[in-house]
This record gives C-alpha cells, structure tokens and sequence, in this order.
C-alpha cells in the first residue's frame, strides 16, 4: 500500500498544461526524490498531493485511502506535511507564530503566548536558528526563513512530508543537518518526497526516483539503478554530458581602473577588474551574502566605499548603484527581485525604461519584444513576454531575474545565488550568460553557496566570519575550497 | 509580543497631548461629564471601527458598514411601526425589533460573504455597491423621511445607565476588549491576521480562509447592526440619512490606530484608540469655541491633523 499515490493527474492552467497523466507511487518509508526540469510540473504535483489545489482528471489517495476534499483542510494537515517551494513565511506574524500558525498551543482555550515562543525557540535551536522569536519573521535573512519552514514542516508529526526544493537556499552545513533530521525520521518510518535540482543530493539520500518531463511521467527507478547520465538523459529527453567544463578563457589583464573596487566597507576590500569574474565563498555565517548586498546598496555601510569605475557610490542606495551601471540578481527573488504581477517581459525590462521609449512613455511593442528576447536568451518556460511572473515555475522566475539584471548591459554583475532553483542545463546557460557579460567587459562577482557556480570565477575569495581568509586562482579541488570556508587554515 | 505592545500604545501620547491642549483651551474638557461624553458620542460609531479593523486585518473592505448602520434598525422600525404618520408596516410585534435589526446586520454580511468569498468577487466595488443598493434601501422604506414614535425595547440601549455610565459606552469598552483577546489569543483571531498577511500561506498552514473569511464579515454586519441600533436609542428614531459618510471617519480611525489598508496588520486596541483620538480632537474643537457650522466643515482638516499626530508620535508609516 503506497505512504501516497496520484493515480494519472492532470492539471492545466490555461492554455499551459501543466501535469498529463501522471501517475506515482510513494513507498511508505523511503525517501523518494521528484527530479525534472523547471516547469517539469513537480512543484504542481506537490500542490495536488498537498490539497492546494484539486487535480483536473484522475485521484490522489494516501494509504490506499482517497484524499479528502480540497476544502478540508485539516484532513490533509493530518495526511502530509510540506515545505513549498514559495515561502509561506507570513514576514507581519512573529517567528513563533509561524512555526505554530493554527496549532498554537492553548490555555484555557487562549493561545499560551510565552509557551509558545518557549516552544518555538527550543524546536528551532535544534536547527541553528538562534534569533530572537519574537520578533517579526521578515526580519530573518532567506536562508532562516527557509529553515523555519522546514523545522515548522517536520514538527507536525506527520508520517509523510513534501519537501520541494528545501536546500535552494541552503549552505551546505544547513543541508547536512538537514539530512541527517531527514535519515532519522526515515529511521522511524517517517516517508519524504524530496524535489531538488542538486543531483548529487539525490544520490546521496534518496532511495527512489521519479522523473518529470514535460508535465509527463518519463521514469521511476531505484537511485541506484540509474547513473546521473541516465538521469540527466531523462530528465532533458537527449543525451548528453552534464556541466561542460568551464572553457579556457583568456586570462585577464588586471591592470587599469578595476570595474569595482570596494574600500573597506565595513571591513572588507576587494578589486575586480574590467571582464573578471571573482567567485565570493564563505560559510552561511561568513557574512558573504550582507557584503554583497551592501555592495549593491541594499543595505547601506556603517562604513567604507565602493566605487564602479571612477564612480563613487551613495551608501545604501540601489538606485544610485543601477545607474552607475550594476546589475545584480538578490537572494531572495520573491521580495527584491520580482512583481509578481506583472508579465516576464515588464519585470525583465523593469531596471531598462530609457530603453522602452523616450520622454517617459514606454512602447509595449518594444517591451514585449526585449521580453521575447530574454525569454530565449534565458530559456525561460514561458507562454509568452505578457504571462505574468506568478504563473512560472520557480526556476523560470529565477531566469527572470537574471535576465533583468543583465537588462542594463552592467558594467559589474552581482550574482547571488544566482541558479537556486534552476535545473542542471538552465544552470549552464545563466553561467554562461554571465561569463559572456564577463567578455564584453563588466567585472562579475558570483556569491554562492554551490560550488559549481564558482567554477567559471577566475578567482574565488573565501569569507570566514567577516574577513577575507584565502583566496583561489581557477582550478581550485572542492575540499580545499570547503576547508577555507570552515575556516580550516591549510 | 514586547514590541508590537509598545506599538499598541503608539497614539497614547498623541491622547496626551490632545488632553493637555484641551484642557488649556477650557478646563471643562477634563470634567468626567465631558469625558463621558465624549466616550458616548463615540461608542457607535466605535463599532464600526471595530467591524472594519476586523475585516481590514483580514486583508479585506467593507464600505456598505454605514449603510448597515442605518438600514438594520430602519428595517426593524418599518416592520414594527403600525402605518401612520410614518411609514410603517406594522406587521411584526414591537417585542421582535431588536432582533431583527441584528438579523438584518447577519443578513448584510450573508450577502457580502456571498459575493465576496463564494462567487469571488471584488470587496471593495461589492460593499461599494452595497452601500449604495442599503442605502436606497432604506430611503425606500422610510419614504425618505424619519422613523419615529420607537417602539420602547429600541431605545432601551441608547438610553439606559448602567453602574453610572451610559449602557453604550459598557457595550462599546465590553466589545472592544472581548475582541483585543480574541484578536491577540484565539486560533480564530490569528487566523485573520495570517489570511490577511498571505492567504496562501494561511491556506497551507491549515486554515480555513473562505470560513473565517464569511465569519468575519457576518460579524462586520452584526456590529454594524447593533452600532445603528445605540445610535437610534440614543436619538429616538432613524433617519434615512443614519451613518450616511460615517465609513470615511471609520477607516480614517483605523488608519490612524495603525491598522493596514494592506492586510494583516494593526491592533483592535490602536483601533480604538484611533477614534477616541478623532473624537477628542473634535471636542476640543468644540470646546475651543469653533461655531457648530464649521465642524462640518472641520470634520475633514480635523482627520487630517489626527493622521499627523498619530504620524508624528507613533513614528510609523502609515499604509
Ligand atoms: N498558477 C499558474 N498559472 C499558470 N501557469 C502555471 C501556474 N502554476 C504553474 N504554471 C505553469 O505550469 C508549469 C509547471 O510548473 P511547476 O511550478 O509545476 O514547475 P516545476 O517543475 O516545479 O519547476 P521548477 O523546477 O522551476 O520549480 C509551468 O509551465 C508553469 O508556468
Ligand atoms: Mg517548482
């Protein structure tokens, strides 16, 4: 008797059909990985497994049992568990609230406030997540407010649990906690989904595989009966070999006025020259991700300057740092880096007016066609530049974002995280897309948490706690990089 | 839980000040007979305050407020009311009129909660038109003219003192802080705040959204309902014009007390202290010696300089 099945369901949205007959079964007890690319149609499998939204054609069941009407809420709470792919962090409601939204515990039939934050700082220490509860969970950083979904996702209780691409925003301590939790409740009898683009995650927890493509059901297998070729293979639906090795690129001449130079902000300095790509690493405590988002003036600098060319920049002014010519792609792409709104081709445009049309009026001809061309660019699974950025999948908003910050023609990149959430061959184009800006001469700095975007960096800055520690010519082995990142002094 | 206290008292020095300038203006402004005053003339309309800050941390509007206000008691006068010199149907006992004017408020938000939450229609242009549509309504069965001639059971509340305070003012302070528990301690109340800071994400945690959704109107329209009926007490009969302008003094108070216009924020307890803060500001007004025919004219500056005291000593954006 399968932990859950979909027995062959189909959705559509529009004229986009999302699921086509597909059909899955989930063994009770294993750990079961959902792959494919974006737009593939998982994170829409998971929302009718999960109750979100109620199939078009064909039937979920859960122990050989059907599922309970969409609008019963609490029958699906009690049959699953999920971490979706978009937060359902509410950022006005506490951190502890969050954690126990609907289920706060009670006295006397009101909800017991300090047992509650005393419950949800003790559940989330277990995950690293030390913060003050009480405070608002906007306040959290993404790779916190990620954590706080997947401790709030496991403490249901629940014997089946949806994870849908939990480890996107993750650094790789988090995620090895993460497995672990996942081993031990798998140990008694706890079963997963687990979606992730990471192919290495999949080998290394998951027992079971299913591949996507499509919105069709291409294969399901036993992990260890298929190589990552294969996968890859099935996935794409054409055989060929994973991340080409980075090309020889030319080596690049440091000499002149660097594209962005960074004066001791807030303790930190570093040069990147005109067609350089620096990779930034660093543990998730290493600070990397404030230092670039204070490059790019989301935050602005208890001190220090930066400067783009001659140009010195205002602090904490993303205005004044688009201008001076950086296009940057923001951690969290639902809270900086899209209106989910508004169609691919108006966010893809959105840094770029000037090039819309003159004296203020934009030509939505003109805006569409730039859209069209990103949407190729970028091999964005869209259904065309006026479909608005909410209805794609979460990697092809992730293109988006990327294909805005490359609207501008920068003169320095700022990538963060810039492929969480995209699958293994869209990956390589974006890593692409940024090597090329890096050849028609902007200074890129990639600041990520996955090692093989660092590959194309000429060099990689390594972050422990605040302050440059190593540095890393091209050609680096992952377990150098790693070492330097724990802070392990070679 | 610390800080968004702290919050909550956010127009408590604005009050202060108020108190201070009132009472420099004409020391009467400090008598409890004035005070208590004000606390009255406030409290039916507080409930409408209160209904929309419900509704507004719901992430959701509800304009036709005011025209339940006066349609809810209207209606129970017309079917009480013998015909005569008003009209009046006469054909219910006069036993049954505050029921019916509470029904009439279920009744208005039943409507609202179909159009809204059930066929998903627009809030805002639903209760727009619902105003409208009450509001004719209600000139419809008065003729345009007044109810008078109450039968006794409608104008016990408006009227009646209990323990030396008017029965309105126990009601209001009873209501408000019945809902500042439930609001800040009940599954139900946090439910609202969830729903209105991300329906999604409240639908994924469990909650029934499209239910407390229908609820929180429903009890929009009761509040409202039962806001008309202490005003029709305390004047002895219904006008067509009851409440008529009253949601712009509504959703101001609510502004004002830091409750979002976005969803799934603010307090009922800001709520409340947002309309005694315009009610005082009115009374120093008065008290200052503003002739009476310029408080109408007043009423909008007079939002207007509330909106920037509460601006300026809560030190909050308002949204
Ligand atoms: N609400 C919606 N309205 C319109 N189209 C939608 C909607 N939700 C999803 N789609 C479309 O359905 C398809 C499948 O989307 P889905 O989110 O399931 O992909 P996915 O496999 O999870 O991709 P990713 O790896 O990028 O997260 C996509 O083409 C997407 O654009
Ligand atoms: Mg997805």
């Amino acid at each position: 008797m399968p932990a859950a099945a979909a027995e062959s369901v189909s959705k559509r949205f529009g004229v986009t059909v999302a699921l086509d007959q597909v059909s899955m079964q989930v063994v009770p007890g294993e750990i079961h990985a959902l792959v494919g690319r974006n737009g593939a149609g998982k994170s829409t499998l998971v929302s009718l497994l999960t109750g979100l939204q109620a199939p078009d054609a064909g039937t979920v069941s859960f122990d050989g049992v059907p599922a309970p009407p969409v609008a019963d809420r609490a029958g699906w709470r009690s049959r699953v568990a999920c971490v979706y792919q978009k937060s359902t962090v509410i950022g006005e409601l506490s951190v502890a609230e969050n954690v126990f939204l609907n289920r706060q515990p009670r006295r006397r039939g009101l909800i017991g406030w300090k047992a509650m934050r005393e419950q949800a700082q003790e559940l989330l220490a277990a995950w690293g997540v030390q913060v003050e509860v009480s405070q608002p969970a906007s306040a959290l950083p993404v790779e916190q407010r990620q954590l706080v979904e997947i401790a709030r996702a496991l403490s249901y209780g629940s014997r089946f649990i949806i994870l849908d691409e939990p480890t996107a925003q993750l650094d790789a301590d988090a995620i090895s906690g993460l497995f672990a939790k996942m081993a031990a409740l798998k140990s008694q009898g706890v079963t997963f989904l687990f979606i992730s683009h990471h192919l290495a995650e999949v080998y290394q927890i998951c027992d079971t595989v299913t591949v996507l493509r499509d919105a069709r059901h291409v294969l399901t297998a036993p992990v260890s009966d298929v190589s990552q070729a294969q996968l890859v293979a099935a996935m794409t639906g054409e055989a060929t070999s994973l991340l080409a090795p980075p090309g020889n690129r030319a080596r690049v001449e440091r000499s002149g006025v660097p594209a962005l130079k960074v004066v001791e902000l807030d303790g930190l300095s570093l040069e990147i020259a005109a067609g350089e790509i620096v990779g930034l690493a660093g543990s998730g405590s290493s600070g990397k991700m404030t230092a670039a988002e204070t490059i790019v003036g989301l935050r602005k600098a208890a001190s220090g300057t930066v400067y783009v060319g001659q140009r010195k920049l205002r602090p904490g002014s993303v205005p004044d740092a688009l201008s001076a010519g950086i296009g940057f792609v923001p951690q969290d792409r639902h809270r900086e880096g899209l209106v989910a709104g508004l169609s691919v081709a108006e966010n893809a445009t959105m840094t770029v007016p000037e090039k819309l049309g003159r004296a203020g009026f934009l030509s939505a001809k003109r805006r569409d066609q730039l859209g069209t061309e990103a949407i190729e660019a970028f091999d964005i699974k869209a259904s065309g530049p006026e479909q608005p950025v909410a209805d794609l999948s979460g990697g092809n908003q992730q293109k988006v974002v990327m294909a805005r910050a490359m609207a501008n023609d920068p003169s320095v990149l700022v990538l963060l995280q810039p492929t969480a959430g995209v699958d293994v061959r869209a990956k390589e184009t974006l890593l692409a897309a940024a090597t090329q800006a890096a050849a028609r001469g902007a200074g890129v700095l990639i600041v990520s948490d996955d090692l093989d975007d660092l590959r194309p960096a000429d060099r990689v800055i390594v972050l422990y706690k605040g302050t440059i520690v190593d540095e890393m010519p091209r050609g680096w082995h992952d377990h150098t990089l790693i070492a330097a990142m724990e802070g392990v002094t070679a | 839980m610390k800080l968004a206290r702290l919050r909550d008292l956010a127009l408590i020095p604005a009050i202060i000040a108020i108190a201070v300038v009132g009472y420099l203006v004409n020391p009467v402004f400090l008598n409890s007979e004035n005070l208590i005053n004000v606390l009255q003339q406030q409290s039916e309309i507080s409930l409408l305050v209160l209904a929309q800050a419900l509704v507004l941390i719901a992430g959701r509007m509800d304009l036709s407020l005011e025209s339940t206000f006066g349609l809810a008691p209207g209606v129970a006068a017309w079917l009480v009311l013998a015909p005569g010199i008003t009209h009046g149907l006469g054909i219910l006992p006069p036993g049954l009129a505050i029921p019916v004017t509470l029904a009439a408020g279920v009744v208005i938000g039943l409507i609202n909660g179909l159009l809204i939450v059930r066929f998903q229609l627009n809030g805002f242009i639903v209760t727009l038109g619902m105003l409208i549509v009450l509001r004719g309504l209600l000139t419809g069965i008065s003729d345009g003219k007044t109810f008078f001639n109450l039968p006794e059971s409608m104008l016990y509340l408006g009227n009646a003192v209990w323990i030396g305070l008017p029965a309105s003012i126990w009601l209001s302070l009873i209501l408000f802080t019945a809902f500042i528990v439930i609001a800040g301690y009940t599954r139900f109340g946090r439910s609202l705040y969830a729903i209105g800071g991300n329906a999604d994400a409240a639908r994924a945690a469990g909650i029934r959204t499209d239910r407390v959704l229908w609820t929180v109107l429903i009890l929009a329209g009761l509040l409202a309902a039962l806001g008309g009926l202490l005003l029709t007490g305390r004047l002895a009969s219904v006008a067509a014009a009851q409440g008529q302008g009253a949601i712009f003094t509504v959703f101001a108070a609510a502004v004002i007390g830091g409750v979002s216009l976005n969803g799934g924020k603010g307090t009922i307890f800001g709520a409340f202290t947002g309309i005694l803060l315009l009610y005082l500001v009115q009374n120093v007004l008065t008290l200052g010696g503003v002739p009476a025919q310029w408080i109408g004219a007043l009423n909008g500056a007079i939002i207007l300089i509330a909106l920037m005291l509460a601006r300026v000593t809560s030190g909050r954006a308002q949204e």
